[in-house]
């Protein structure tokens, strides 16, 4: 044993890099503390110290947008890319947090810990976004998915949320393993879990790129986050973990954790496997087919609006998938915008389902909704600007979102991928229109007087149409800051 | 003698694995794994990780064994139950052949590679491994184990919030 | 890692008769439990009867089944034990180190620490550590006397 005690330290840890988490997370622990010594069931106050908590984290992205910032010896990067998919984490979040009081109070489950669990959600998200180190990317997916199949469970007393938890943690729990398994492989052969070593490594030693291991690891962290974006055939999850889930925690599902997945899997291809990009590309591409037509087809069928939405979701996957198939600039700066504009308009159209439930049914037949437009003005036309937005119809954002990607798709030469995408729009048009119909060429079954239109729900409403109608009718300045945040 | 002994434990491994899948009681079952986590252990002192085997040991053969044991005692599983999980025993051995067939043609092709690192046989031979590991965490990996210590926080709060009886 | 392991000398390594101290005590210790256990059992005295296997050879006959369903607090009690168990671990990773990470490693895990202890607070205050009626229902229950 040497006795010279030589100290070590790391040298640059560089706190800046980890703000926007670091901020939640305080956020997230002082409201833990603070709900331990209130009365149970008073969460008003948790439902501002977490918007305040987002807003200040919001403020912090904002003005660090354009100086990247690199931590931990490099195993964090708050660069632009990381910035623009905290954006869209934090405005999952707020949307989410927004509705989630009135509903729970609904439901009669106002637990406070539902907040700090989502910040935390939140937080590991932006690990996921800004990890460039496979640890990092690794340990923020596990905070995401624990803390979602807490949430996801989040009903003990109900057994559809139980079902949603359960199945989501035991496959989740499933696809981690694969990643992992792929990152020990990917460690075996160069030698490093940092993103750029793995990448420079790789490109350095060109015999390692047929290599058996190399080829394995590449493949199994692919499926640990296609599993997470709910990729065809990764997707058997998606549609009873969406129905059994609270209402805004499938909401948040849909938007923010897939953003996460989509940034990790998106800078660990790029950084790392950049030599193999012909493989992978090739790879997505039948994936990203398959997750369109399975998702669009299977959702024709469904009568229950929140499975119909989940595969609904598993469409758009398929969509954003293109955009990494073409694998260039605009490609993969329409994947960033898609997943924005997604956020507000999956988010808009749940928001509406909250409001139109009872206690303990959460009134999602498509029934259920003869006349609801008539009825319900607001929310009709609300539904009707984020269904139109889901359906990719100008001017709303889902248009301006598909555009982008289907333009990288043809600009990248895959001109057969982007036609069969807008192929499966055309389908999908089917099944949004019909939840239309059922609203307005109906005649109401109900007055629909139990809706009520609390202030908060209707707050994320507005600002889930807010940001739809914007990034549709004026995408441009979106989609730049976009494009200075890919690669 | 390195190598009988290898041999020795791993024969032993392999026993209380299968013994793992094939007990009648649950409880058995459960007994067997802890005497495979142990061999396991074995396999990482053997490799010279002594803090590999510690957390085996600590984790695997005692916490996780304790709550595997308290499913078991919760769940009240007799071997009733047995029947309707043991089908499609031709399948799974033909999947598992398959990975086994998988898994040495990739490590037969696979040539060995890997950066040569900085720390080899003789490094962890003077500074030990625990300390080893301890310096890597405290450096290069400072931000992931400060991650971990969140991912506990929320473990903590989710299972408080599934599983505590309301007040 | 060139920045991470400092100067570190570099001797033989690791050898496996290292351990053949370890390997002897487990084996005499397996060795004598054998012994013990075979010596009881080939002297020890035996009788058969229909009482002597019953379980209780005198007293109340029993009745139901011996294996009951465990309540969940147990198992919540286990998991917290995981949790802190690998606490320790990584702080034990810390602790073999700490002369070299000196006060920079010392503020990392207490760091590290301090978020476990908002856990744990958050366990003791919610009462996921309470047997029995919680804090909460004895209060209501106090008020309900008078």
């Amino acid at each position: 044993m040497d006795n010279n005690l030589v100290q070590i330290a790391l040298q640059n840890v560089n706190m800046w890099a980890i703000m926007p988490s670091l901020i939640l997370i305080c956020f997230g622990m002082g409201l833990l503390l603070i709900n331990v010594f209130l009365p149970r069931g008073t969460t008003k106050h948790a439902v501002w110290i977490s918007l305040i908590g987002l807003v200040v984290t919001g403020l912090f992205v904002f003005k660090g947008w354009g100086d990247p910032q690199y931590g931990f010896n490099d195993a964090v990067a708050l660069d632009n890319f990381a910035a623009f998919f905290n954006i869209t984490f934090l405005v999952a979040a707020g949307l989410t947090i927004l509705m989630s009081d009135e509903y729970l109070r609904r439901e009669g489950y106002p637990v406070s810990e539902y907040y700090p669990l989502v910040l935390f959600t939140t937080a590991g998200a932006m690990w996921m976004a800004s990890g460039t180190d496979m640890m990092t990317i690794f340990l923020g997916l596990e905070v995401m998915s624990v803390g979602l199949y807490v949430l996801a469970g989040f009903f003990r007393n109900q057994v559809r949320s139980n079902e949603a938890g359960l199945k989501y943690f035991l496959l989740g729990a499933f696809s981690t393993g694969f990643l992992l398994y792929g990152i020990a492989l990917i460690y075996g052969v160069t030698g490093s879990t940092r993103l750029t070593e793995i990448g420079i490594y790789l490109n350095a030693h060109t015999s390692l790129l047929g290599n058996p291991m190399t080829l394995a690891g590449l493949v199994l962290i692919a499926i640990g986050f296609l599993f997470k974006i709910a990729v065809v055939p990764f997707h058997m999850w998606t549609p009873d973990v969406y129905e059994g889930a609270p209402t805004p925690i499938t909401a948040f599902m849909s938007a923010g954790p897939k953003a996460a997945a989509f940034a990790s899997f998106l800078r660990i291809m790029e950084y790392c496997f950049f030599s193999l990009k012909p493989e992978w590309t090739a790879m997505l591409w039948v994936l990203a087919v398959l997750t369109m037509v399975v998702g669009n087809v299977i959702a024709i069928t469904q009568t229950n609006i929140k499975r119909m939405l989940a595969y609904s979701s598993i469409a758009h996957a398929g969509y954003a998938l293109v955009g990494m198939v073409a694998a260039n600039e605009i490609g993969y700066s329409g994947i960033l915008f898609y997943m924005l504009a997604y956020a507000f308009m999956n988010i808009g159209a749940f928001a509406v389902l909250v409001l139109a439930g009872k206690k303990g049914e959460d009134n999602l037949t498509l029934e259920g909704f003869s006349g609801f437009g008539y009825k319900r003005p607001f929310l009709g036309v609300a539904m009707t600007i984020f269904l139109f937005s889901l359906m990719g119809l100008p001017p709303t954002a889902g248009f301006a979102g598909k555009f982008y990607i289907f333009a990288g798709a043809v600009k990248a030469g895959y001109l057969w991928l982007a036609v069969i995408g807008v192929l499966n729009s055309a389908v999908s048009l089917y099944y949004y229109l019909r939840v239309m119909v059922y609203m307005y060429f109906r005649d109401p079954l109900e007055d629909y007087a139990w809706v009520s239109m609390p202030v908060s729900v209707v707050v994320s409403i507005v600002i889930a149409i807010a940001g739809s109608l914007y990034l549709g009718i004026v995408p441009g300045f979106v989609m730049e800051l976009a494009k200075l945040a890919v690669f | 003698m390195e190598i009988l002994f290898f041999y020795l434990v791993a024969f032993v491994t392999l026993v209380s694995g299968l013994l793992v899948i094939r007990c009648q009681s649950p409880v058995n079952s459960a007994l067997a794994l802890v005497n495979t986590f142990f061999c396991l252990a074995v396999f990482y002192v053997m490799l010279h990780a002594p803090f590999m085997a510690a957390i085996q040991i600590m984790v695997y053969a005692g916490a996780i064994m304790v709550l595997i044991l308290f499913v078991i005692m919760l769940l009240n599983l007799g071997t009733e139950s047995r029947q309707r999980y043991t089908r499609g025993v031709v399948w799974s051995s033909i999947a598992s052949l398959l990975m086994l067939i998988v898994a040495t043609v990739t490590i037969k092709t696979g040539q060995v590679t890997g950066a040569e690192g900085e720390i080899t046989a003789h490094t962890v031979k003077s500074v030990g491994h625990t300390e080893l590991i301890g310096r890597t965490m405290f450096t290069e990996f400072l931000l992931p184990f400060e991650i971990a210590s969140i991912l506990l926080l929320v473990a903590i709060v989710g299972a408080v919030v599934l599983a505590k009886k309301e007040v | 890692m060139s920045s991470t392991t400092g100067s570190l000398p570099t001797t033989a390594p690791i050898l496996f008769e290292d351990y053949l101290a370890l390997g002897i005590y487990v084996g005499i210790a397996l060795f004598l439990v054998a012994i013990l256990l075979l010596l009881s059992w080939g002297l020890g005295h035996r009788t058969r009867s229909r009482i002597k296997n019953e379980p209780y050879e005198s007293g109340v006959y029993p009745t139901d089944n011996a294996r009951l369903k465990g309540p969940v607090p147990f198992y919540l009690v286990a998991i917290f034990f995981i949790l802190f168990d690998i606490e320790v671990i990584f702080v034990a990773s810390w602790a073999v180190a700490y002369d070299r990470l000196g006060w920079a490693g010392f503020g990392q895990v207490s760091f590290f620490t301090l978020v476990l202890l908002v856990g744990l607070l958050h366990l003791w205050k919610t009462g996921a550590l309470d047997w029995g009626p919680s804090a909460a229902r004895q209060n209501r229950k106090n008020q309900d006397i008078p």
